[in-house]
């Protein structure tokens, strides 16, 4: 099943402790449970040095990456083995007592069992309250309840044995003992339930963020594509429009998705042109393809050559817009800026456009030159019409 | 050429949208022939094998890998009959990342899906040839990334750098000039404009320059105070 070379690696995933055993397990294709009881067995009878070596061997044991097919094995509704996991954890506190005691740090062997079994019921509450938990699953038959209740028997049972073997339930015992293992008997209890609510309020708000954000692009698809398709549908006799229509909500979806704001756009030259070309293939739904490449902050010079750029659009939509698409290449270094508009129309004459015909010649040159740059404008009869316009920059 | 005009290149498209596929194939099926459809990469890869097409017209985005997973896994089957497979990526995305990545896992081109058919048809047949397509959009983004200075660590010229007259190949492809009128503009011949093309496209897929797959994050990040 594992293609992987077997390593002995720690499993934390799979861990009671640290994942010694769950990974000494799987290593030796062995069900850790049986490991574990040996474990605390060997602890028993070496005095606690076992439970020393476990110890060491989670320091040096590295913790395994991916833990392989733990998660089918963990589902933690499946908790069969939380017993096991109960039982587990308080023959593990008694072989940590008895380590203690051959250490010599003691008190009295009448903590003993108390502490045993508080340590069983912590780790059945534990283990309840801090796997994931499927809401759904808190009907009346639920196991997890009973093994719940069970954990909160032991660790108040522990507490009682642990009051009468020291007397504190007598009229007169000892008061401040009493309050103390109410505290630690509560924190026992409470801690993980705090946890577990804490975690799902988390996911609950994780989940609302989710459907917020879900509610956002259904709410966006609405307004846009779906009115657009709409629209296309309606306006199906007239090609043109289509086509027109397709591209803008193309376009306007692009933005959407890059979640760029107009305001940031049009802090640039790049983004200005970048507008310009849609604002003019927009308008006279002629498709305007455009590539820049290199940017700047926009400043009046670049203001000017946008400007430019505009009427050099506009003019080839006008006398070309039928012969394919209009492309403006743009590209941009600190120190200078060039515009390319080309069409593939039937080209024209420069030399006879009529002098009130204002476009070429002041929109387009004078503007370049007012601002200390140049236009050229390139056309030959078939071939297309090119304008040129470069502006070197400050 | 000549073998072109009595076998026409055999065309697979692999693409996830039927809507899609059945309109890019009765736009082509006036130039080449279409063998095949597939709808997404495991299939993409079974017909690749099966049908061994001249050229694979591959959608960028797709489940499961998209156009580069088709690739990676043809390349991982290649045959010893000497079949190699021509790529060319086509696209919605203007997204440099995923064009770069498709480029760079070895398609000779890239087209946006917007293309007219008879210019598709021509870059199926240049990328049969063996040579480089580029759309006026992928030259400009080239040219951008390659546009800054050599970065922090070293740089080699031979992948690195573009020359002068590549830059001006591709400045002229990016204003949507086709390959013969650059190669009229430029006084060279269509087949130097092709190699021009080719040695770019090269230098786009061995380059490290670390341009080419953060320009986006970079592009509108740029001051130049």
């Amino acid at each position: 099943m594992n293609p992987e070379p077997r390593r002995l690696r720690r499993e934390p995933d799979g861990a009671l402790i640290a994942g010694v055993c769950s990974g000494l397990g799987r290593y030796l294709d062995i069900d850790r449970d049986l490991i574990r009881i040996a474990v605390v067995v060997l602890t028993l009878l070496t005095s606690g040095l076992a439970a020393l070596a476990y110890g060491f061997a989670w320091i040096v044991m590295p913790v395994s990456e991916s833990p392989p097919a733990q998660v089918e094995e963990m589902r933690p509704a499946k908790r069969r083995d939380s017993w096991a996991v109960g039982v587990g954890a308080g023959l593990v506190a008694l072989g940590l007592l008895f380590i203690l005691r051959e250490a010599g740090v003691w008190w009295s062997d009448a903590l003993v069992w108390p502490l045993v079994i508080a340590a069983a019921g912590a780790a059945l509450l534990w283990r309840q309250f801090t796997g994931s938990w499927k809401p759904g699953r808190t009907g009346r038959r639920n196991p997890a309840a009973y093994r719940i209740g069970f954990g909160v028997a032991l660790v108040l049972g522990a507490a009682l044995l642990f009051l009468y073997i020291n007397g504190a339930l007598n009229a007169g015992g000892d008061a401040a003992l009493a309050a103390v293992t109410v505290i630690v008997v509560a924190t026992l209890v409470l801690a993980p339930l705090w946890l577990r609510l804490g975690r799902r309020l988390a996911d609950e708000r994780a989940e609302r963020i989710r459907s917020e954000e879900r509610a956002d692009v259904a709410a966006h698809l609405h307004d846009s594509v779906l009115q657009t398709l709409a629209m296309m549908q309606k306006r199906s006799d007239n090609p043109r429009e289509v086509s027109t229509l397709a591209r803008l909500q193309e376009r306007e979806l692009r933005e959407w998705l890059s979640g760029k704001t107009g305001a940031e756009r049009q802090a640039s030259l790049g983004a200005t042109l970048e507008t310009v070309a849609a604002e003019v293939e927009e308008y006279h739904g002629v498709p305007v393809e455009a590539v820049t490449v290199g940017d700047r902050p926009l400043d009046e010079r670049g203001l000017a050559m946008a400007g430019a750029t505009r009427e050099a659009l506009v003019n080839a939509v006008r006398y070309a817009g039928e012969d394919g698409p209009i492309r403006m290449f743009a590209e941009i270094t600190p120190k200078s800026a060039q515009v390319f508009v080309r069409d593939r129309g039937p080209g024209f004459d420069l030399e006879g456009v009529p002098d009130d015909r204002r476009g070429v010649r002041d929109s387009i040159i004078g503007r370049m030159e007012r601002n200390g740059g140049r236009a050229e404008v390139r056309s030959e009869a078939g071939e297309g019409t090119e304008v040129e316009l470069t502006m070197e920059m400050k | 050429m000549s073998d072109t005009a009595h076998n026409p290149t055999r065309v697979l498209i692999v693409d996830d949208h039927a809507i899609f596929r059945a309109g890019l194939k009765a736009e082509l099926e006036k130039g080449v022939e279409v063998v095949g459809e597939a709808a997404g990469v495991t299939e993409a890869v079974l017909l690749i094998g099966k049908l061994k097409p001249d050229v694979i017209l591959l959608d960028v985005h797709m489940p499961d890998g998209g156009g580069v997973g088709v690739i990676r896994r043809t390349t991982e089957l290649e045959t010893v009959d000497g079949y190699s497979p021509c790529f060319l990526a086509l696209s919605v995305s203007d997204a440099p990342e995923d064009v770069v990545q498709v480029v760079r896992a070895g398609a000779r081109g890239y087209v946006t899906k917007t293309i007219s058919g008879p210019d598709l048809i021509e870059a199926i047949e240049r990328v049969r040839q063996g040579d480089a397509v580029f759309s006026p959009k992928l030259a400009g983004f080239v040219l951008d990334a390659f546009a800054k200075g050599p970065g922090s660590g070293p740089v080699d010229p031979e992948l690195d750098l573009l020359t002068p007259r590549e830059q001006e190949v591709l400045r002229l492809i990016a204003r949507g000039y086709l390959y013969k009128e650059i190669a009229l503009r430029l006084k060279i011949s269509v087949k130097t404009v092709e190699s021009h093309v080719s040695a770019v496209l090269r230098k786009l897929q061995l380059s490290t320059r670390h341009e080419l797959s953060r320009w986006a994050a970079e592009r509108n990040l740029v001051d130049y105070d």
